[in-house]
Parts: structure tokens; sequence; C-alpha cells
């Protein structure tokens, strides 16, 4: 690694497509059009669980203007088989059977049919005239109803280790394990256990999904499509419609946020059945209300955490159940929430148990560190009681027990270099701590956070131009400008300026097997794949400049942008002089890589949050609040600080007001953005963030991952701070007014102020 | 969304006679930001859309201190919280106006609209109530006045028969030393329905330290906004202190009967109607001392 | 079914006439009719402000007209905010502060905030937030996005007073 500081990684140049999106040039998925093109629309179940009886499907294509209709009749029978694809194994007939329902329908909103007519309004108009008879069956729509014995069976061929061959709800349960909890317990001073409940949240992104596929005469099919992972889309929709994956190109458009929630598909295959039934090009639009009742949100749950400490404050034990809503097919993060609860802590005894159960609400997808905001919630403000009970700061306590390099992970071998320590001490001397925060009803809370980021398959080329400037070409789909900070990598290998690398994301058939963008893996593994192929580059450039000097390649070096000889320093040639003779040494010059990290650097974040509460009300007015996240090395600065204020304000967003409300017929509630309350521009204040720069070893600039860990504190942060408000503990999410505002006045009654979770 | 046709009338007249033509085919239109939304739900599936924005009577603003005011029906809300006279001497319905929505649906949604929605949650009615608002219903047999109070029947039902369209509202003027307030209770700071709404008008007679008017609505705690008549009355010929706040309070929370739906609990409503009316009380008086003679 | 009605109007400056039904909003003629795709479809509810134009000044929800009434209407929309001289000092700002990371709410947000500085040309933060209360963005928690808004408010305001 370089030893020099860089000259072009941690600047922060105009993003190269910056242009593009502040004039509306730049085409997201809805945006592309083909000529003859047909508009696909989807019916969806009303129930929540009911058996599918029949289909009528000729009232609908009666309908002038209607080409197709389709079911999953239209699509393989897929096994019960598992495929790589997102951060996870996908189970194909599940996924198929989650975009097409066949004979059971498993959550409001689970899609039936669809429809390709010559405009969207008479495919909307089209599905309303498709007659389904179902046959409904009572819906399971908590954790404890799926769990509990004599519960409804959602699907009956599932299984799990531990329950042999019994029908259940409960698709896995998992266990870590690390000395004896009994043991740490008895060696406690304090010992606080807290039953939580958090509800189910949806990642919000502004963009529907969308999908535009053409299937093609010869069997060869397009997609244009915005998604998280260009290469997943190819596996799965090739599947679900039963073509060779190849025979299929995905194109990635820009996309409108996606936070884990567009690295699986839902129109892309129907999509192109459609294509493939009326020979047309078929364009479909998610609308928000199926988005929010079909598409995967993440999981709601019910944890139980206990947790030990002697009296000067060092964590002895600490024992957590989790279950967490997979939805209607298998496939929660409670095993990465096991993973996480407490690994910011060196703790000598624990014993984590995590369950996967099955209900009646949509699959669940991955949204941003999925699981740990949910495990946070639980184990920041549990650590919070147990700093109280001890007389010790909040921040202070977490200093006592923080993991360090050497520390035992839950999973995984002992932590290398990492930066939590650091993030605390960061926050303790930030102008946001040091100052006074008074007032009444007025409260301070921290909360930290880990997430251990993915590595995966990621590749990159780089062509060099004759006028000096060089084109990149990335598989890494850019939710957040990260084509702009893969430039910078670029250009500091190359030694040339930012603005003179041309980024482009390629889709899958123009550039190499790349991972898709998630599991804040883009600046680090994506990062380390742009590397090496700029230093193939230079590589091949020192060749050239051996030609030109007369020398061997091996005496070439490189330095401050000039090409020399060690043994004739004097004689130099600049980058564009080598580069401009291109032609004469030996063609166009163009570096590769592809590469698979298996071991990246893991994030932890702290977050300080101060709020005001209401105490007539219950409402939460959040006054400042401050991330610190250990960065490795921030490639693009300011987009490291957007995805932290990001992060920061998804988090609060989850501890005040969202939440999917389900009445007691299954049927959601709230399918719109008027009551899925997310923060808007009047809800939240400055964020400030704190870039802790401690970097990953092993990499080549240093670089982590930092999409993820800072939405994982926030919720417990909120919580915090309102008990310091008001003196009251909420174990629910979210902490919206009328729950809050029970517990306070509970408290003022002397009730117990551990309510219990609102009907979720 | 299903076919439509689009008629947009420029007389009172012409909208009539269409009306009466159509009846229960057609449905008017004033800013759109309810029933496009109906529309493209299917909740509402209307052969003919009238769009009654051309209209002059339902675009004005018109307000003398002796006349009082009269209020189009299809007035954007951005257009009334502009308005120096609304700002002044009835800033409780301007306010409720301004918490309409965002600045994007302010330019659309309509006072009338939003009346004639019949939602209970709607944050005009309450501070309708409060000013006395009349409406001027036409229809072809010709034209009555509906209070505000009576104008809901029901969640999404009003008083107005198919052929029948709000006009304008008629609001008395403003007495010296009287003016108006209206607060809700949401989750977030902008954006969402009300959760509660109340709006208060209140008429001092400084000399004798008392207040002598008091009228106070209540939205989002019953199938219809209330117009809360006991605790109005609990009000006046009496000084406005804690005490005497406390039992219009309670009275409202009595005159309430708000369900448990997704945007609070029936429990949490009851509390807010407490915490608003003493509050919305409070300002209304407060306005009423500093609001000069006329 | 009704027949497509002709509609005159003026966009971004230049006179467009364009044939839609009636049941079509002005945000599906501009994206799909006239190939303006820079206002984006994000709710159709009026809920998140991402089809925000500006209809005779007044920021308004394209998704919540319907296309028939932008007759004899002035409609401003992202594409006709830089000029050919070059970008507006928002789209600068916005660029120069890192004021967007998926991009999707960005049309919108800009048009709101170009019709909040036309009328009042130095807002409070308060007032920024509060005029762009109706744009919502899930990606950047709006830090940086009212940073924008004062730093472009500030570099209009001076030149103005040059």
């Amino acid at each position: 690694m370089a030893a020099k500081p860089f000259k072009v990684i941690g600047t922060r140049p105009i993003r190269h497509d910056g242009v593009d999106k502040v004039t509306g040039r730049a085409k997201y998925g809805a945006d592309y059009s083909l000529p003859d093109m047909l508009h696909g629309k989807m019916l969806r179940s009303p129930h929540a669980h009911a058996r599918i009886k029949s289909i009528k499907c000729d009232k609908a294509l009666a309908l002038p203007g209607v080409k197709a209709v389709i079911t999953s009749a239209d699509l393989p029978d897929l096994p019960d088989k598992m495929e790589m694809a997102g951060e996870a194994p996908v189970n194909l007939a599940h996924l198929s059977q989650n975009l097409l329902a066949r004979n059971k329908v498993l959550y409001d909103g689970h899609a039936i049919a669809a429809v390709a007519a010559t405009s969207a309004h008479i495919a909307e108009e089209a599905v309303r005239l498709i007659e389904v008879e179902y046959e409904v069956l009572p819906p399971v729509m908590t954790v404890e109803d799926a769990m509990k014995t004599g519960a409804t069976i959602l699907n009956p061929k599932l299984r799990n280790k531990e329950e042999g061959d019994k029908e259940t709800n409960v698709a896995s349960h998992i266990q870590f394990k690390r000395g004896e909890v009994e043991d740490g317990f008895k060696a406690a001073d304090y010992v606080v256990e807290r039953e939580f409940k958090t509800a189910m949240v949806h990642q919000g992104y502004l963009e529907p999904h969308n999908a535009l596929a053409v299937y093609n005469a010869d069997g060869k099919s397009t997609i244009w499509t915005s998604t998280q992972g260009s290469f997943a889309v190819r596996a799965l929709a090739a599947a679900v419609c039963g073509i060779p994956e190849t025979t299929l190109k995905v194109v990635p458009a820009e996309i409108g946020g996606g936070f884990g929630g567009k690295l699986t598909v839902y129109l892309d295959p129907i999509a192109l059945a459609l294509s493939k039934k009326t020979g047309k090009p078929v364009k479909m639009i998610m609308s928000r209300a199926d988005v929010l009742k079909a598409t995967g949100p993440t999981s709601g749950s019910t944890i139980r955490c206990k947790m030990g400490c002697t009296k000067d404050g060092k964590i002895t034990a600490a024992q957590v159940w989790m279950a967490y809503e997979a939805g209607a097919y298998p496939g929660s993060p409670v095993g990465a929430g096991a993973m996480v609860i407490i690994a910011p802590y060196d703790i000598p005894h624990m014993i984590i148990d995590a369950y996967d159960v099955l209900v009646n609400r949509p699959k669940t997808a991955a949204y941003r560190a999925p699981g740990a905001t949910n495990a946070a919630m639980a184990s920041e403000t549990v650590i919070n009681e147990l700093a109280e009970k001890c007389g010790i700061d909040q921040i202070e306590f977490r200093l006592l027990n923080a993991a360090k390099e050497g520390t035992a992970q839950t999973a995984g071998p002992p932590f290398k270099k990492i930066g939590y320590v650091e993030c605390l001490e960061a926050l303790k001397n930030s102008p946001h701590y040091k100052s006074k925060l008074e007032g009444p009803n007025r409260g301070r809370g921290v909360a930290g956070g880990f997430w251990f980021n993915v590595g995966m398959n990621s590749s990159a080329v780089v062509n060099v131009n004759g006028d000096g400037t060089a084109s990149l070409v990335i598989g890494s789909v850019d939710v957040g400008g990260t084509r702009a900070a893969q430039a910078m990598v670029a250009a500091e290998v190359l030694g040339i300026k930012a603005e003179d690398v041309r980024p482009s994301v390629g889709d899958t058939e123009s550039i190499g097997y790349t991972d898709m963008t998630g599991g804040s893996r883009t600046a680090v593994t994506t990062g380390a794949a742009v590397f090496a192929a700029a230093e193939d580059a230079v590589k091949q450039l020192k060749e050239r400049a051996a030609k030109l000097l007369e020398k061997k390649p091996e005496e070439i070096a490189y330095e401050d942008g000039s090409f020399y000889a060690a043994s004739d320093p004097s004689k130099k040639l600049t980058f564009k002089e080598v580069v401009a003779k291109f032609a004469r040494t030996g063609g166009p010059v163009s570096g590769q890589a592809s590469v698979n990290l298996r071991a990246v650097g893991p994030s932890f974040a702290a977050t300080l949050i101060d709020v005001e509460v209401d105490p007539d009300t219950g409402k939460v007015k959040v006054l400042r609040a401050t991330c610190a996240q250990d960065v490795g090395k921030a490639l693009h600065p300011s987009y490291v600080e957007g995805q932290m204020q990001g992060g920061t304000a998804q988090g609060i967003g989850w501890a005040l007001n969202e939440e999917y409300v389900y009445d007691d017929r299954g049927n959601l509630r709230n399918f719109g953005l008027l009551d899925y309350r997310m923060p808007t521009c009047l809800d939240l204040p400055e964020i400030e963030t704190i870039l802790v720069e401690v970097p990953a070893p092993g990499h080549p600039i240093g670089s982590r991952g930092v999409g993820e860990v800072n939405i994982v504190p926030p919720p417990a942060a909120v919580a915090n701070a309102i008990a310091n408000a008001v003196g009251v503990r909420m174990n629910v999410l979210p902490m919206s007014p009328p729950r809050l505002l029970k517990a306070i006045i509970n408290k003022r009654s002397g009730s117990d102020t551990q309510i219990a979770a609102a009907g979720r | 969304m299903h076919a439509i046709n689009y008629e947009s009338p420029s007389t009172l007249d012409q909208a009539v006679k269409f009306m009466a033509a159509h009846g229960e085919k057609a449905r008017a239109m004033s800013g759109g930001s309810d029933l496009i939304i109906q529309m493209r739900a299917a909740v509402r599936r209307p052969e003919y859309v009238v769009d009654l924005k051309k209209i002059p009577e339902l675009r004005q603003i018109s307000f003398s201190v002796q006349h009082g005011l009269k209020l189009g029906a299809a007035v954007p809300a951005i257009e009334i919280h502009e308005n120096a006279d609304m700002r002044k001497y009835y800033p409780g319905l301007t306010e409720a106006a301004h918490l309409i929505g965002s600045l994007q649906i302010q330019s659309r949604a309509s006072v009338g609209g939003n009346l004639c929605n019949g939602s209970p949650a709607a944050d005009t009615i309450p501070a309708l109530i409060a000013v006395g608002a009349k409406c001027r219903v036409l229809g072809p047999k010709g034209e009555r006045i509906v209070a505000a109070e009576d104008f809901c029947t029901g969640p999404g039902r009003t008083v107005l028969a198919p052929d029948e369209i709000l006009v304008e509202f008629q609001i008395p003027g403003p007495a010296p030393h009287s003016s108006d307030a209206y607060q809700r209770f949401i989750p977030r700071n902008e954006m969402d329905i009300a959760v509660v709404g109340v709006g208060a008008s209140i008429t001092l007679d400084l000399g004798e330290d008392r207040c002598t008017a008091a009228r106070i609505g209540l939205g989002a705690v019953g199938p219809t906004p209330i117009f809360a008549k006991e605790a109005s009355a609990a009000l006046v010929g009496k000084k406005l202190d804690a005490g005497t706040i406390e039992k219009a309070a309670q009275a409202a929370i009595a005159a309430s009967s708000p369900i448990d739906d997704m945007r609070g609990t029936a429990e949490f409503r009851r509390h807010l109607v407490g915490v608003l009316t003493r509050r919305v009380v409070t300002l209304a008086a407060e306005r009423a001392r500093m609001a000069t003679s006329r | 079914m009704a027949k497509k009605t002709v509609v005159e109007t003026t966009i971004n400056g230049e006179t467009v006439e364009f044939l839609c039904e009636p049941r079509e909003s002005l945000l599906e003629v501009l994206r799909d009719e006239l190939e303006l795709t820079g206002s984006k479809e994000g709710c159709l509810t009026g809920d998140c402000g991402a089809c925000t134009v500006v209809v005779d000044g007044r920021p308004t929800c394209s998704c919540l007209v319907l296309a028939v009434e932008a007759n004899g209407k002035k409609i401003d929309t992202i594409e006709g905010l830089a000029r050919p001289e070059g970008l507006h000092v928002l789209q600068q700002k916005f660029l120069e502060h890192a004021a967007l990371q998926c991009g999707i709410c960005t049309p919108g947000v800009l048009m709101s905030a170009k019709a909040l500085l036309d009328r009042t040309p130095n807002p409070t933060e308060a007032e920024i937030r509060y005029a762009l209360a109706g744009n919502l963005c899930r990606c950047t928690g709006y830090d940086k996005i009212v940073r924008a808004v004062v730093d472009a408010a500030k570099t209009l305001s001076s030149a103005r007073a040059a």
C-alpha cells in the first residue's frame, strides 16, 4: 500500500453522472421505452392466506387492447433448490411462487396473474376483470401466533432440523454459544432482562420497481431494469422463466434507491414472460401500494435480551432469544441479527437462539444491515440500563467493554484491526457531546452498531485513451455515487485527475461477473478490482515507457505522473507522453481485473442523538444527531458522509414512525406514503458526521464498507435519549406518539412503564 | 383508471345545468387532490368529471370588515395563506388551509374540496365550524345555505345532492377582539392526516375581561367533524382562566367519539382533544386580546 | 370512451400541443407523450413530490393534475431549469454539496427549491425545510440538500446585489 499521501482519494470532485442527474436526463428504469411496447399490470390477492380454487381470464382477454394474461401456469414449476443470489442463497421454487402464486396465496398483495395491454390504463382495467375463486384461510400475522402449538401452517412441506417431520412455521433455528451463561450471570452484580417488539418496516426507496423486457424471436432477450445487481437479475429471471441464463442480457438502468430491496426480482421475469407470449416488448412499473404490499420489507421481530455486568461495568454474560418474521417464505435476516447483536462487545459468556418464522406477510428482503437494527434496539438499550445501574456514563460503559483487535466475534475468527473504540472516543470528543443539553423533557442517548460487510466478486476494465484520459467500466450498479469514487481509485493509480477518468456501469455482456451493489462491498471490493485493473494498465504502460526509454520494463518506476528508469532518473516521460504513442509501442492499453475478496474489514458506528419529548402528546423532536463511523479510508468523503446521514435518517424513521399496520384479517392498512410515514425534511435536524479512519488491513487502500452500519444505532440511541428525557424505557419500535404517551402516563400513575406493543 | 369525460364550465349556470343533466354519473372537481387519488384507486368511478375552477364565484376571496368574508369553494389553500386579510382576520382558518398538505398540495387543494370530500379528519372543517361558516349550495332547484357543522353526514358523505355544487363560504365579519386558531396533532411535522384537529374562535369583552362568544370545532374524532356545543358554551360569559378552559376541554372530550385506527387509538385521541382544546382556546384568546379594534 | 382532446400549453417557455385522454395525468403526458422523463413517478398520491413541476408559478404534484387541465397554463419542468449557457445555480450547488445520491428525488426537489427562491430569495433554514417537506428523499437525510439551497440563495443574492 502507498506510504505517500493520496492525491485523489479523499478529495471531493463533482460526480461524473451529476449533470445528468440534476437536469433530469439520467435514465432510470421507468424512463426507457421501445417502439410497439405493451404495458403490464399485476393482479394481486386481497386475502392474507387462501387457496386459489380457480382463475378465469376470459373477460380480461376480451377487453380491447389486452394482448395476454399469464399465471403461474405459464412459468416452469421449479424444484425446491437453493441458488446463490444477492447476499444469500435463494430457493427458486419460493422465488417463482412469490412472483406468481401457485395454488396458494400467502399475503395480502401476493401476485396471481399479469396482463399485457396497449396502455397501462387498459391493463389496469383488465386486471379488475380477472375472476378468482378463493378458499380463505385464517391468517397468521405474528411470530407468536406462528410458533404456538396448533398454529395454522403456511407451508405443509416446510421442515426444520429440530422438529423432524413435524409441520411447522419455523424455517430454522440457529444458535451461537460461548462459555457458560449461567456462570456469567452468577458473576454479575446487575442483570437486566427485557423483551422487545419491533414492527416490520420497508426500505422506502422512492422509485417503484420497474422492468422493460424484450424476448426476441431468436430466443435472445434483454431486460432494462433498476436493480442493485444485474447479474443477479440475469440468474433469477432466467431461472424463473426457464431460459438459459446467458441468452438474457440485463442492462442496469440508473436506480432510484434500493437499500437491499432491489437485490431480487419481482417484475423482471413477469415482463419477460409477457414479452415471450405477446412477441412484443413489455414494460412494467409497480404501483406504490404494490411496492409496500408485495415487495420485501424487513422483518418485524420479538427479541428477549438478558445481560449482566459487574458493578465496575464489565459485562459478564448475554442471553438472547430472537424470532424474526420471514414473511411468506423462509429467509429473514435473523442469522445476521444473531451474529451482530453483541458483536461490539467483549463478552465471555453468551448464548443466542435465533428463529426464522413464516407469517402471512410479504417475503422479507434485505434492508441495510439486515437484521442488525432490530437487534441493536434490544442490546443497546439493555446496555444503557446496565450503565445506569452502575452509575457509569453511556459512552464510558461501552468503552469499558468495546471489542478490539483480537476480541472473539460471535461467528468467525477474532477481529483484526477495528475501529469501535475510535468511534466511541470520537463521539466523546465531539462538539455535540461536549455541548450542554438543557431544558425540560430533553435527553441525550448513545448507541453502537456493527456490520460485517461482504466481499464477493467484482470486475473492472480500465481503457487508457491516447489523450491521457481513461475510461473505466465496472459491473457495480451505482446507487449513491460509487462510480465517482471508483473513478477516483483509477485516477489515483494511473496518476491522473479524477475528471480525466470516464466511469460507466456495464451490462451483463460488457463487463465481467460482478456481484450486487449491497453488503457495503462496492468501495472495498470493486475498489480493489479497479485498483488492480489500473495497476495492470500501469504495468503495461511501464513496458511502453521502457520501449521509449530503451530500458528494460523491470527498471521503470512510475511516480508523480512520470515514468523513468531508476538508473537514469533525469530522462522522464509523462503519462500523456507515453500514452500518446500507444499505436507505435504495441497498441491500445487496457487493464483488467476480477477479484474475489473473502476477508473484508467490518464496520462499527456509534451514534449520539438528542431529543425533546412533548409529554402531553408523546411526540418526539430530534434536536441533534451525530454519527461516528469507522470508514477505513474514505474514497470520496462527501458521499461517505451522505451514506452516514442517509442511514441515520432511515434509523430515525424506524425509531419514531415507520411500521406496517395490518388489520385482523391480515390486510395491510397503510399501503401508501401518507400512512407509511417516512421522515420529511421538516422532521430531521442537521446530521453531523465524524469519519473515523482506521484502515482495514489487507486492502490496497484500507477502505471499509460504509453503506450500512449507520442505520443500526439510531433507534436504540433515540430510545436511550427518550429514557434520559422523560424517564421511560421504550421496548417497542416504532416509539410512535400513542405508545410513548401511554408509557409516560403509566409512569406518572406508577404503573409498569414497559408497555406491551400495540397490536401489530 | 377507468375512462372519464372532462367538462370545465365557466359559469355557475353551465355547471348547474351539467350536474342536473348527469347527476350520479358526474362528480365535481376542484383541486383534484382527493378525487384523482380516489379514481385511481377505483373508489369513485364517475363518468364525468366537472372541473369548477374556471367559475369566478368559486375562485374569489372577497372581504370587508362590515360584511365579512365570501370565500369561493375552489380557491387553492395557498392563495388563502397569501391573502393578508385572511391571515389578519381569520388566522385559524388560514392556518388550517396552510396545514392541508405540502406546498404542492396547497397549490391545488381547496377548502371547498376539503369539505365536500367529507373526511371527518379534514383540517379545514373544524376551523370553518369555529368561525361559523355558512355554505352556499346551488342546484337546479335553487340555492340553500347549510351551516358548516351540518354539511357532513358520515365518513365521505355530505348533504350535497348529486346535482348540487358548493359555491362559496359565507363567514361573518370579525367582531372586535375576536380571533380564531386551529391546531392538529400529527406524528410527523407535515404531510400527515390529522389524528385530531381542533379549531376555536373566541370573542372577548376586554373591559369585563370575559368571553362573550366561543365556538369550538373538532376533527377526526367522530364520523363527522363536530361542533362542540357544550364545550363552547362552557366558555361564554366567563373569564378564560385555567379552570374554565379545563371545563371546556373536558366537555370537548365528552363530545368526541373517536375510533381506533392506524393513525391513533381512541384513548390517544380523547387525550389529544383535551390537550389541543386547551392550547387552541388559549391561543385564540391571546389573538383576540391582541386584535385591535377594526 | 372519451375521445382524445387537444391541449395547448407552454412548457419551459415553448408552446406545446399534445393529444391526451381525460384520464391521463400531466405526469403521464410529460413522460410518455412528450418524453420529458425528468419528472418522476414515486407514489401517484401526492405524498412524495418526485413529480413536482411548477404550474403558473406554483409547485404542484403533476400526478394530481389531469393533463387536460394544463390547457392555457405555463408549466416549468426540470428540463427547463438549466440554460444553454449552463446549469442553474441550484443545480451547480447540488453537485458541489453532493446533495444527491440516487438522484430520483432531485428533479422534484430542485423544482420546489426554485419555486421557493423565486418567491423568497433569502429563506431561513426553517423556511427551506418547510418548502421541501413535500419532497421525500430516502438517501440523503436532507442535510446536504438544505446546505445546497442555503448556498444557492446566498450566491443568487450576491449576484443580484452586484
